[in-house]
């Protein structure tokens, strides 16, 4: 895994389930797998929805998101709670998000999880949060184990860099 | 052996991740050149060198275009 003279580990518990919290565990994987480092990423509740095989369904929410504002036309443009609560605006803020991320050369998520595959980043996907939600393993992507928090625990025991996001 | 690698219009983490697959096809010794258009790729690619202990050889910019040259370790 490691061929270079990096010899760190990382691990990192993935509870967020929305396109742009996806972000932020699967870049720094990726990245630190890209420097050598061994990364073990452990996916919980919300988070194991960034484990199956199709995530065009993951969306942003505008509600109660004050620092988020899309560039639009020179401007910036925010989302009142009071909009936001309408049906299809997530659907809407989503579609704009992705539509960003596209132009300005940002990585999909699916590409990212494809590196992070490449790479040998060892996914595990939290058991009691697949029986809670009903979610099975033909459900996620191949490739991945499935364990709990003891498993988790060892990991994070073994690791220079443990982060929650 | 020398490798051209363009990672033009692409945004962070892309330019890491693309070199790192480069690389990994080179033998110790030979060099990569990485184009980037990403102004925090400037320290990425020191980090990145130093942490992987890849040589970075040279590291430029012209027009908005930065230009690594980095050199694979044993």
């Amino acid at each position: 895994m490691s061929e270079g003279g990096n010899s760190k580990k990382m691990c990192i518990i993935v509870t967020k389930g929305t396109l742009d919290w996806a972000y932020p565990p699967f870049i720094l994987a990726t990245t630190a797998a890209s420097m050598d480092v061994e990364v073990s990423l452990f996916f919980t509740f919300y988070g194991l929805q960034l484990l199956k095989k199709d995530v065009s369904h993951l969306q942003i929410s505008t509600l109660g998101n004050p620092g988020m504002e899309m560039p639009i036309g020179g401007m910036h443009m925010k989302m009142p709670n009071m909009i936001s609560m309408l049906p299809g605006v997530d659907a809407a803020a989503s579609t704009m998000m992705r539509n960003l991320i596209k132009k300005k050369g940002v990585a999909s998520i699916e590409e990212l999880r494809e590196a992070a595959v490449d790479l040998e980043v060892k996914m595990i996907g939290c058991q009691m949060t697949m029986d809670l939600f009903e979610w099975n393993k033909d459900m996620m992507i191949d490739g991945i184990e499935i364990g709990g928090a003891a498993t988790y625990m060892e990991m994070a025991q073994e690791a220079d860099i443990n982060l929650f996001i | 052996m020398s490798t051209l690698l363009d990672t033009k219009g692409l945004n962070c983490p892309l330019p890491i991740l693309k070199t790192k697959k480069a690389i990994k096809d080179l033998s110790a010794g030979d060099t990569i050149q990485v184009e980037s258009t990403d102004p925090g790729s400037v320290k990425d690619f020191e980090a990145f060198c130093r942490s992987t202990g890849h040589k970075l050889v040279e590291s430029r910019e012209a027009d908005g275009v930065y230009t690594y040259l980095i050199e694979k370790s044993a």
